[in-house]
């Protein structure tokens, strides 16, 4: 056998002895694993999951030893991801942190700050969320006004975060801090590190129109952060918030949390009323879910070329945007087509049965794929300027 | 984004320097004012065939190279920005592909003059203006030795001075697949006709309207499942190589638009710099990227006969369908009036891109493949 026939052999061994059985069943959104100080179990199984594969680097298959993760290639990633897919494996741990934060600290950070952040995002000791929308900032981020005063040691924080994901939930922040006011506006931002429970720090839940809050408004009042947790240099947070926001949207557009779940067509096959060629009566519904399926099969194609082009070795920079606008969109579709199949029983309101089910929360909160982590219309901006060199 | 083997790279970097040396939109556009029978030139075939473009997917033994499907898909890329007319899909595709999967002394002997150009070898598969290629109403029965063949077929993409053709038929019930010499068996007799189908694109398509055609026994070159099989396959793999002719109209259209919209001067500035514009070129990338994939990885497929080749390629075909469709018709959009103009190219991109949608199925009946095959 081949070294990489090995590895395929051991890990689908170990895989069968240690997946728990719980653990490969589908999941609903509360019985997702985010780890953090405070997280509490849904079950045993839920945590030993998490455990045995921190133990291995496993959720974080290839950062190096050193900092929590296993060192593993790029063919070896995907042998990894395939046999976990295989057996149906839930994640053993979602995660800011290993999406986003880890990303942009083994590419900014110091060693010291790797060394001590890294290892704990990989075991999910910590949760993390990201301080980046301000009221006045959405879009147009970097016009954002949240301040760090330079106080000798330390940076005094003042100022408020919008739309940050689960910060009433996260244990630290990574959060974008205008340090050098006197910079044009790209030049004075920061990336600094803090505790959630550094005092001064407060988040409120907004509610949103699928009756979830997965979204806060997160307030700073004179928050000293000590000047050792700043990533990079001073003013060079622009930098590497658009290094983070592409891992951002590669994730947001690739995640299998909008791709999975429900499959329109065998959802389809199930509920609609057929004739007696087993079609589908409603043949205008019938339709778009053909148009759908086959815009589908095409994003599908789009990400497994993606992964095949990162593997090699290749940064996918700006064109993570392609991946989030077409994701995102794609996934508005498909929830209101989920919507059609059901028809009244749909519409059944969230409250009544079960919100993480209910395909009304779904369609609703799914309104806001093309939103978060920037628009379409921004992604579209970003494309016309760094693959098509349109003229600005 | 796709990595391309070292192969398929220098296969690729060939045929992009010859067409835009020898085979550019100007030569397509002489042809179509100076119109031939053939559609083609002649001259320029066989330089393609020297090139190994008809050989691609016939093995080494009889004249071919091998390289696949997914090497002919860049060629088709390459034909469509180019608009170049020449017999790729009709011969070095559908009819070696089914001549490869039957095998035996028809691909022994006619192998290798496919792949030399010496034969051009078309194929009729469509009756009515609609692709149904299971609904085949054209009948072959046993006359002793040899079978009597009825019907009409359309659509015979280089029919008009074939050398041969491939006839799907119907025998005792079951699918059949015809060889047929049409100047000699079939249409010495004066019951049978050939007439070209004069269609928006200038290429050359033949309808045949065959009646007491009596080809030798030897004609048969498979019936049955054998037939289907091979038949099938053909479909499968002309689909997807026709999606990507179509993808190359499609980039060739973006690309020439994102040069407009960086040069052509409105209200003082290139109108490039309006978001407007800008979104609506950035969304035609995207679907084009999407589609791109999706035919590369259908191509593949076929190549591999893994089991999903046939959804992929039905998948690739509609998705194809679209993208062009969008593609042709921002470009006319984005040029604004010089867009309408003959003497610009998109009149040219647009009516190939309309013919190659319907060519071996449109969007429709590609998607009502793909539903029925889920049973919805």
């Amino acid at each position: 056998m081949t070294d990489i026939e090995t590895f395929k052999a051991e890990v689908r061994a170990w895989l069968a002895d240690n997946c728990p059985p719980e653990m490969r069943l589908p999941m609903n959104d509360d019985e997702i694993c985010w780890g953090g100080r405070d997280f509490s179990f849904a079950s045993d199984a839920q945590r030993d999951w998490l455990h045995i594969m921190a133990a291995r680097g496993w959720t974080v298959p290839t950062w190096q030893t050193a900092y929590g993760g296993a060192g593993l290639n790029g063919d070896q990633q995907k042998i990894l991801a395939d046999e976990l897919k295989r057996i149906n494996a839930r994640s053993p741990l979602e995660s800011f942190g290993i999406s986003m934060l880890g990303p942009a600290l083994l590419e900014f950070g110091s060693e010291a700050q790797k060394q001590h952040y890294l290892p704990k995002i990989a075991r999910g000791e910590v949760r993390w969320c990201q301080g980046y929308s301000e009221p006045n900032a959405g879009s147009d981020l970097a016009s954002l006004q949240t301040k760090g005063v330079d106080d000798g040691e330390f940076f005094v924080v003042s100022g408020q975060k919008i739309w940050t994901s689960y910060a009433n939930k996260a244990d630290w922040i990574f959060c974008l801090v205008r340090t050098e006011p006197d910079e044009p506006k790209h030049k004075g931002i920061s990336f600094l590190l803090f505790d959630m429970k550094s005092e001064g720090v407060s988040t409120k839940p907004i509610k949103l129109i699928s009756g979830d809050s997965p979204f806060c408004e997160t307030f700073f009042d004179n928050v000293k952060v000590p000047k050792t947790q700043i990533v990079g240099e001073r003013g060079q947070g622009w930098s590497i918030a658009k290094y983070l926001l592409t891992h951002e949207r590669e994730m947001i557009g690739s995640s299998d949390l909008l791709l999975g779940g429900v499959d329109v067509c065998s959802h389809a096959h199930e509920v609609m009323k057929k004739d007696k060629t087993d079609q589908i009566i409603d043949s205008i519904t019938r339709a778009e879910i053909g148009n759908f399926l086959v815009d589908e099969m095409a994003f599908n194609a789009h990400m497994q070329m993606t992964k095949t082009y990162m593997r090699a070795g290749n940064q996918l920079g700006a064109r993570s945007a392609e991946l989030k606008y077409i994701g995102t969109e794609l996934n508005k579709t498909r929830q209101s087509l989920l919507m059609s199949i059901d028809g009244a029983d749909a519409l059944i309101s969230a409250a009544k049965t079960n919100r993480q089910t209910a395909k009304s929360s779904h369609w609703l909160r799914s309104k806001g794929n093309s939103i978060e982590g920037g628009t379409s219309e921004i992604m579209l901006s970003i494309l016309s300027k760094a693959i098509l060199k349109l003229p600005s | 984004m796709e990595i391309l083997s070292e192969d398929h790279q220098m296969l690729l970097d060939s045929a992009t320097g010859y067409l835009a040396k020898n085979q550019p939109v100007s030569a397509f556009r002489a042809l179509r004012d100076a119109p031939t029978d053939l559609g083609y030139d002649p001259i320029a075939y066989r330089k393609m065939a020297n090139l190994g473009w008809m050989g691609l997917v016939l093995p080494e033994k009889f004249g071919g190279s091998e390289f696949g499907f997914r090497a002919a898909g860049l060629i088709a890329e390459q034909l469509g920005r180019n608009l170049t007319a020449t017999p790729f899909l009709s011969s070095a595709i559908l009819s070696a592909t089914i001549l490869n999967e039957v095998g035996g002394e028809f691909l022994a002997n006619w192998g290798e003059k496919i792949a030399s150009g010496e034969v051009l070898v078309a194929v009729a598969i469509d009756e009515t203006a609609k692709h149904q290629p299971n609904d085949i109403q054209t009948k072959a029965t046993r006359d002793g030795e040899s079978y009597l063949i009825a019907g009409d077929k359309n659509f015979v993409v280089d029919g008009i001075g074939a050398d041969r053709l491939i006839v799907t038929a119907m025998l005792e019930g079951e699918l059949a697949l015809f060889w047929l010499d049409p100047m000699e068996t079939c249409f010495a007799n004066s019951c049978c006709r050939i007439e070209p189908q004069q269609m928006i694109d200038h290429r050359n398509y033949a309808s045949f309207h065959l009646e007491n055609c009596h080809p030798s026994g030897a004609a048969l070159i498979a019936k049955g499942e054998v037939a289907q099989y091979a038949l099938d396959k053909a479909l499968c793999a002309g689909r997807a190589v026709v999606a990507a002719e179509q993808l190359g109209i499609a980039r060739e259209c973006l690309a020439r638009s994102i040069e407009y919209l960086s040069t052509r001067k409105q209200f003082g500035v290139n109108i490039g710099v309006f978001q407007a514009l800008q979104h609506r070129l950035a969304h035609l990338y995207c679907e084009i990227e999407s589609t791109a994939s999706l035919i590369s990885m259908a191509l593949s497929a076929v190549d591999e006969n893994a089991k999903n080749a046939e959804v992929l390629s039905h998948a690739a075909k509609a998705k194809a369908a679209k993208t062009s469709r969008l593609a042709t018709e921002e470009a006319v959009q984005m040029h604004g009036g010089i867009g309408m103009t003959d003497e610009m190219d998109f009149g040219l991109f647009m009516k190939r891109n309309r013919v190659l949608t319907e060519l071996l199925g449109d969007a429709a009946f590609h998607m009502d493949w793909l539903l029925k095959n889920k049973k919805i």
